[in-house]
């Protein structure tokens, strides 16, 4: 075929840059409602890797106990998710907006290490395997790279939730209220928007989203409980090389970031899980604000 | 706004006068029966255990340094609790010093580690802060699982306790037990005495506003990367003798639950008090013995105790003792 690209065969240039792109959308999905949640609560959802990891076992569970299967899945399992956002705001949360936000980090961690802490009493520490759907199952020749189809419909998946979410939060009326009330809630309140029921639904959301990651990625990783701890790490990097700014450039990143480890996986495969951090901490070095961030 | 507003009535009571001095020696007794009873209690408990206790507390202490004093929420401190644990794991059973070297070197390698992440980790603040360390730390876990002097998921085991100063042999629980008890106070004394001076008192002041501190001049930048070495420093003796006591150096040590669990003591025992993280070490760490003879899962109990803590006891022990006891703090 091509030869040698850099002295790499281009087959795996392109399949770990495939690979990179993969974890790219869920870093860009998680990563924006992170930054969602952030911009509306002020609070870093440390439960974020949790609730994706419940995403994954709600669909596995979809499927084996109800035999409901993946597409179902990809619409119910993120409502559960969302539901269970909307109670831990309601019951938890809500009651740690008048304090300092560190307490609201500190919250989700013990909130994510119980949920995480439960699945693995329950299912233990193996992954469970899940089905790629029969409609993705198989793959296609580019010519220049062989793409199975399930990866490139995540791909394609995250990248239209990412712009859909962007546009209902920058476009739309509802989006309006939502940025209004990020800067001025009172104000907002005293024009007859119901404020708190509006967070309450930013988070439900947020989790939501991560309950889709968790969806979307059931096929791909294995579904175990410890499958979002370490990934919630490496989105708080991407956060913090972003900046929480922009919702923009939450997703930017994270795709970005995601090909740049798929990169060090072909030239220098030791620092693929480490290069993420690396990279923040020159970021940090440069502008501390991060990419995208303003100076607050 | 800071996480807690507690430890500034104590100066005013001892400006006083007649009962503060009271106070003072009632203070002095207290230490003295503590001193006495922490002489004691291997008479009397697992030695083991009690030790465990002493490195957690030194590290909760280090940890609360930070938090308690500075305003500054770490959630690395696993990296340096666990590479100093590793670096005088190594030091002791490949190059054969001797322990008190092995914990020195140690003590050293999170200084050095410190000074790198304090100098990243605090061009911002707040939330940004506790993610830049738990990323950071991370970063050092991976280093850990890949490196070859850490050996990967196996550790660095059956590392020799040696003989300290050439006199002790630490093989025996009890010369082992009161080396701890000693690192211990000199870490704890180490701890008061940076929090009884000026540069106590400005760290103070920075946790409670930052801007003012700096439009009085202070360099505050300097202030929190000092405090973020000592604390990081600090943390690393205590894991270098964790891995003197235990003879091994592991993963687990450097995990981000590490992390977590170190703030658990904090929160639980009581920010920005001193003896707060020393009994929420205590009893974090006699919950997990007591937890591991049974089946409930220990995250879980964690995590719920963390999220009781945040709710309604965001004081911790000894903050709500001092506040329903102690003396009368002005304001909130």
């Amino acid at each position: 075929m091509m030869g040698t690209i850099f002295g790499i065969p281009p087959q795996a240039l392109f399949g770990q840059l495939l690979l990179g792109l993969i974890n790219g959308s869920f870093y860009a999905l998680l990563s924006l409602g992170l930054a969602v949640i952030f911009g509306m609560l002020n609070v870093i959802n440390f439960a974020h890797g949790a609730l994706y990891m419940m995403g994954a076992f709600v669909a596995w569970l979809l499927l084996n106990q109800l035999g409901i299967g993946y597409w179902w899945a990809l619409l119910v399992a993120p409502l559960i998710v969302g539901a269970f956002g909307v109670v831990l705001e309601k019951t938890l949360l809500s009651r740690l907006y008048k304090l300092d936000h560190l307490y609201g980090l500190l919250l989700t961690f013990g909130l994510a290490l119980i949920v995480e802490g439960a699945f693995r009493h329950q299912y233990g520490v193996s992954g469970q395997p899940y089905p790629i759907p029969a409609e993705l199952s198989g793959g296609r020749n580019l010519g220049f790279m062989f793409l199975p189809n399930y990866r490139g419909w995540v791909v394609v998946a995250s990248l239209i939730v990412c712009i859909g979410t962007w546009i209902a939060i920058e476009k739309t009326k509802l989006g309006a209220y939502l940025r209004a009330a990020t800067e001025n809630p009172v104000l907002v309140q005293a024009f007859g928007i119901n404020v708190p029921r509006m967070v309450t639904l930013t988070y439900a959301f947020g989790v939501a989203l991560a309950g889709l990651a968790g969806v979307l990625a059931a096929p791909i990783y294995q579904v175990s409980p410890l499958m979002g701890s370490h990934l919630i790490i490496v989105v708080f990097a991407v956060v913090v090389i972003g900046g929480m700014g922009s919702i923009l450039g939450a997703v930017l990143t994270g795709y970005g970031l995601g090909l740049l480890e798929g990169l060090t996986k072909v030239f220098y495969p030791e620092a693929s899980n480490i290069v993420v951090f690396v990279i923040m901490a020159v970021v940090l070095m440069v502008k501390p604000a991060g990419l995208f961030g303003r100076e607050r | 706004m800071s996480l807690h507003s507690q430890s500034s009535g104590r100066a005013s009571a001892q400006a006083a006068g007649g009962p503060a001095t009271v106070g003072l020696t009632l203070a002095k007794v207290g230490a003295l029966v503590v001193l006495a009873a922490l002489l004691a209690v291997p008479f009397l408990l697992y030695p083991v255990f009690l030790m465990k206790v002493l490195c957690f507390a030194l590290f909760a202490c280090a940890f609360n340094l930070l938090i308690g004093f500075g305003g500054l929420l770490s959630f690395g401190h696993a990296a340096f609790f666990g590479s100093a644990a590793y670096v005088t794991a190594h030091a002791v059973k490949e190059w054969g010093w001797s322990p008190e070297l092995g914990v020195l070197l140690g003590t050293l390698a999170g200084a050095v580690l410190g000074l790198l992440f304090g100098m990243i980790a605090i061009r911002r603040q707040g939330i940004y802060f506790a993610m830049i360390t738990l990323a950071l730390s991370q970063m050092v876990y991976f280093l850990a699982l890949q490196l070859p002097f850490t050996h990967g998921e196996d550790g660095i085991q059956a590392v020799p306790r040696g003989v300290l100063f050439g006199l002790f042999d630490l093989h025996n629980p009890l010369a082992m037990y009161y080396t701890v008890l000693g690192v211990f106070l000199i870490g704890f004394a180490i701890i008061w005495r940076t929090v009884h001076s000026p540069f106590g008192q400005v760290l103070k002041a920075i946790r409670e506003n930052e801007a003012r501190a700096i439009s009085l001049g202070y360099r505050t930048d300097r202030y929190k990367l000092l405090a973020f070495v000592l604390s990081a420093s600090l943390a690393g003796l205590a894991g270098g003798t964790k891995a003197i006591v235990f003879q091994l150096a592991t993963l687990t040590d450097v995990t981000w639950q590490m992390s977590g669990e170190v703030v658990l003591m904090t929160l639980l025992g009581g920010m920005g008090t001193l003896t707060g993280p020393v009994i929420g070490a205590a009893l974090v760490v006699t919950l997990e013995n007591y937890l591991a003879a049974t089946s409930l899962p220990v995250p879980v109990v964690i995590g719920c105790i963390f999220v009781a803590c945040v709710l309604v006891f965001r004081r911790g022990i000894a903050g709500e003792i001092a506040a329903r006891f102690g003396n009368q703090k002005q304001g909130s």
